[in-house]
């Protein structure tokens, strides 16, 4: 009975231990995910917080001033134009059309990501009849971009090319 | 061909259908006849999906590309055997590749008990039957890989249409592993059906003893091996080819496949107190059932996409009925649990804190904590959605700060467990067996700490580490010495005829000793460094000890795909050592760019350079150089383990001679010796077989 109940407290504190270590680890990394459409109604705390926001890579978005890499996501006719500020090259799926997931923070001047990954557009599965590695793109809207430098056509990723 | 193959997978469907419904029959009404034509109906689905598994495997081989699935998963230029593994390369072949997987172990399941456990077979058939019909309804009504292409002719009429080519296997995809990492992990998810399907057919049979207890056992033993494979693989591939300078980023979907090892494990430790005590039952009928369940969850997971995970590639609306199955299992296990609860009685309690039963115990609960920890960080973001309705992720931080502890905390239980006594230990006994490996482990803690090996947790774990390695260490040694001094046989021999005389205790330690190698290996990952880099031809970088010179940039092409080429020298200490060739491949058919990534593996540290792309304003190719201390081990590590438990699993001679009845004792001996022999074909010899040992567990 006695080795029971010295379980049962040995147990509580690994268990405690191990609850405070996930609370700690949770809020050093929990991020949420928000939707385009949802971001212009976040305010207060939420809007700063950590956030990871999907959405289609806008078909010529992608420019490269000084060292940095722009580009536009656009989901449901809205448009997010997004700075990507991290250190590792973009993933070779990363380009016109790609499915894309940005992870970083709302500032004033749009949105300032530190990760970006990309799929391209549902590639393996899509339809065997259609041009493989062309994604199927909605037509491009000129929607609600806010700021952002002139797309040039040309600026493709240069990643992916040999 | 295609009709063939439809044919052959519809019949397995009926067979297996038949299986369930007349092993039920035969339950009901005890009908020897009806159960044994059930159970054979269960070993013809087998042949059946192999059929189909073949016929598959005709079209990709022919390059036959009227099946969709076949045109969207290979073309004429990949190599043979990327053709062979395009099989399960999505959706519907790899569901076929589960069914067939399934079908080969219930083949085996049911070949190998059918004469055995008359009253647990109609049990057990009936229960793989119902798995089988679920996998083979969704191969035939919901992923069927034999849709074709059908065109209209001029006439209006729809003729079957053949592409001249295909778009292409995944590049992530060629790659050597992944001819072997979803075969092992499908060994591992489907395997655990066989143990599931003996311990439900055990309670809902109410059989007496524990013998099924030994099936499930070895079973889970099975399952468990190749689970961890199959994880350590793709951790492998994820390392060798992703090119991302890691290998485990606790993704939903190696989350996924980490759950069931995990429970498994835990179910391989707390076995034992039910054999040797009689305790824990409850528990371990529900560790069995929920590492089945977990199975089904994580296949769930992956091909709903409720989680996003880079692993997405077979998402699609399957998941519902994943959710319904699931939800049938859970209802059917603790239907058979609460009727046949007194079944399943205790026959002992907890006598001692610092007792075999303890370790056993705290062993379980941090399993069961990793478990949980690893479950609720990979299912957050839903249910963050359902209860606050914002979507919540967490990353590695979350998983890493409650699982490090709990892996340092197992390194330690792994040395003191198997040595403390069963009921209670006393401190005399602890002095003994523990005195020399702790202090041997902090003499190690000291000395790095010395050398200025700071950081906490890596320093607790070589601490841990040593300590356990000499517990091992002096267990073979001390067996070992009383057997070379009683034989005057040496050391070595002794070693060896002490491991099979008890497979399952040494072969565990070995065991024990690889998942060592992988901490240590682990560990290593807190000491990384990485630099990247723009490179132009005669520029240099520097990361650790070594410097590398940029020498060249080139390309080259063949009919798969083009690929940009660094030629990379490396030099240590002012000489050059050696070249690396990292490479970025643009495949033709598929027209994606994959990495080639150029690793210097040693013990020591890993030399992993990238070659990243090329910068987007000077167009400079830009290469990003890792250098990961002790990866090596985690493989090395894999194979110790993978060693460990096949050592386990052969029968040991003592066990052989004390299951045969007395009288019978020397034909005993001979069989025993023979099945020995045939199925162990190693050069242990076969020394007469002493009466007791002096470590019995």
């Amino acid at each position: 009975m006695k080795a029971q109940k010295k379980f049962v407290i040995g147990s509580g504190i690994i268990v405690a231990t191990l609850v405070a270590l996930a609370y700690v680890g949770y809020t050093q990394s929990k991020t949420y995910y928000h939707t385009i459409s949802e971001l212009p109604t976040l305010t207060g705390a939420t809007l700063h917080q950590r956030m990871r926001v999907s959405g289609n890579v806008k078909a010529g978005s992608i420019t490269h001033p000084d060292g940095r890499i722009d580009f536009v996501l656009e989901e449901e006719g809205k448009t997010l134009p997004v700075k990507y500020v991290g250190n590792d090259p973009l993933p070779d799926t990363f380009k016109d059309g790609a499915q894309a997931l940005v992870e970083g923070h709302v500032t004033t001047d749009g949105f300032v990501a530190e990760q970006v990954q990309a799929k391209c557009a549902s590639k393996y599965e899509a339809s065997p009849l259609g041009t493989p590695g062309a994604p199927s793109q909605p037509a491009s809207q000129p929607g609600q971009s806010m700021n952002q430098s002139a797309p040039s056509p040309s600026a493709d990723s240069s990643r992916g090319k040999s | 061909m295609d009709i063939f193959g439809s044919f052959a997978l519809l019949l397995a469907f009926l067979f297996a259908v038949y299986a369930l419904v007349a092993g039920i029959v035969g339950i009901l009404t005890r009908r020897a006849l009806v159960t044994k034509s059930a159970l054979n109906a269960g070993m013809a689905v087998c042949g059946l999906v192999a059929l189909t598994v073949a016929t598959l495997e005709y079209f990709f081989f022919t390059d036959d590309f009227s099946l969709a699935y076949v045109a969207a998963h290979s073309n004429r230029a990949l190599p043979l055997y990327y053709k062979f593994s395009a099989l399960w390369a999505g959706q519907e072949g790899s569901l076929l590749w589960w069914s067939f997987l399934l079908s080969i172990y219930v083949f085996f399941a049911l070949f190998l008990n059918r004469k055995k456990h008359p009253e647990l077979m109609p049990y057990v058939g009936a229960i793989l039957a119902g798995v089988q019909v679920f996998f083979l309804t969704l191969n035939n009504f919901v992923a069927n890989p034999f849709h074709v292409f059908a065109a209209a002719n001029s006439a209006g009429a729809m003729n079957v249409a053949r592409l001249s080519d295909g778009s292409g296997l995944n590049p992530l995809l060629q790659y050597p592993e992944m001819v072997i990492h979803p075969p092992m992990l499908y060994l591992g998810y489907t395997g655990f059906t066989i143990p599931f399907a003996f311990a439900l057919a055990a309670l809902l049979g109410r059989y007496p003893g524990e013998k099924w207890i030994h099936i499930t056992r070895r079973w889970t033993m099975v399952a468990w091996c190749f689970q961890g494979i199959g994880v350590l693989l793709g951790a492998h591939w994820a390392y060798a080819v992703l090119g991302w300078g890691g290998y485990w980023a606790w993704d939903p979907v190696e989350n996924a496949a980490l759950l069931p090892w995990i429970t498994g494990t835990a179910f391989l430790h707390s076995v034992m107190m039910q054999e040797k005590r009689g305790m824990m039952k409850v528990w371990n009928v529900w560790l069995v059932f929920v590492t089945f369940m977990l199975c089904i969850l994580g296949t769930s997971l992956t091909r709903s996409g409720i989680v996003s995970s880079v692993h997405a590639f077979a998402e699609s609306s399957i998941g519902g009925w994943f959710f319904g199955f699931l939800g049938i299992i859970f209802i059917v296990c603790l239907a058979a649990w609460w009727k046949n609860r007194d079944y399943l009685r205790s026959d002992n309690q907890l006598d001692s804190l610092v007792s075999r039963e303890s370790s056993f115990l705290f062993n379980n609960l941090i399993l069961l904590a990793a478990c949980f920890a690893v479950l609720w960080g990979t299912l957050f973001p839903v249910l963050s959605e359902w209860v606050t309705g914002n979507k919540i992720s967490v990353g590695p931080p979350f998983f890493n700060k409650v699982n490090v502890p709990i892996a340092l905390f197992l390194i330690f239980l792994t040395g003191v467990g198997p040595l403390l006594a069963w009921r209670k230990t006393s401190v005399d006994a602890l002095r003994r067996n523990f005195a020399w490996p702790l202090v041997g482990g902090l003499i190690a803690g000291v000395v790095a700490f010395a050398f200025g090996f700071r950081l906490f947790y890596p320093l607790v774990c070589l601490i841990l580490s040593v300590f356990v390695t000499l517990t091992i260490v002096s267990e073979f040694y001390r067996g070992a010495r009383v057997i070379a001094s009683r034989d005057g046989s040496s050391i070595l021999s002794a070693v060896g005829e002490l491991t099979m005389r008890n497979t399952r205790r040494y072969g565990g330690y070995i065991v024990h000793f690889g998942m060592v190698l992988i901490f240590i290996g682990i560990a290593g990952s807190a000491f990384n460094q990485d630099i990247q880099r723009e490179m132009a031809i005669g520029q240099t970088i520097t990361v650790g000890p070594y410097t590398i010179l940029c020498q060249n940039f080139d390309q080259v092409a063949n009919d798969n795909y083009q690929s940009d080429r660094a030629t990379l020298e490396v030099f240590r200490n002012g000489h050059s050592e050696m070249m690396l060739y990292p490479e970025r491949r643009f495949f033709l058919a598929s027209q994606v760019t994959e990495t080639v990534v150029a690793n210097e593996s040693t013990p020591i540290r890993d030399l992993y350079v990238v070659y990243a792309g090329r910068s987007p304003e000077t167009n400079k190719p830009v290469i990003h150089a890792y250098l990961n201390p002790l990866v090596k081990w985690i493989w090395f590590g894999g194979v110790v383990v993978v060693l460990g438990t096949g050592l386990a699993m052969f029968p040991d001679r003592r066990a052989a001679l004390v299951l045969r009845p007395v009288a019978q004792k020397s034909w005993g001996d001979a069989i025993a010796q023979a099945t020995t022999g045939s199925r162990a074909p190693s050069p242990i010899p076969n020394a007469p077989i002493r009466r007791s040992t002096p470590h019995n567990d």
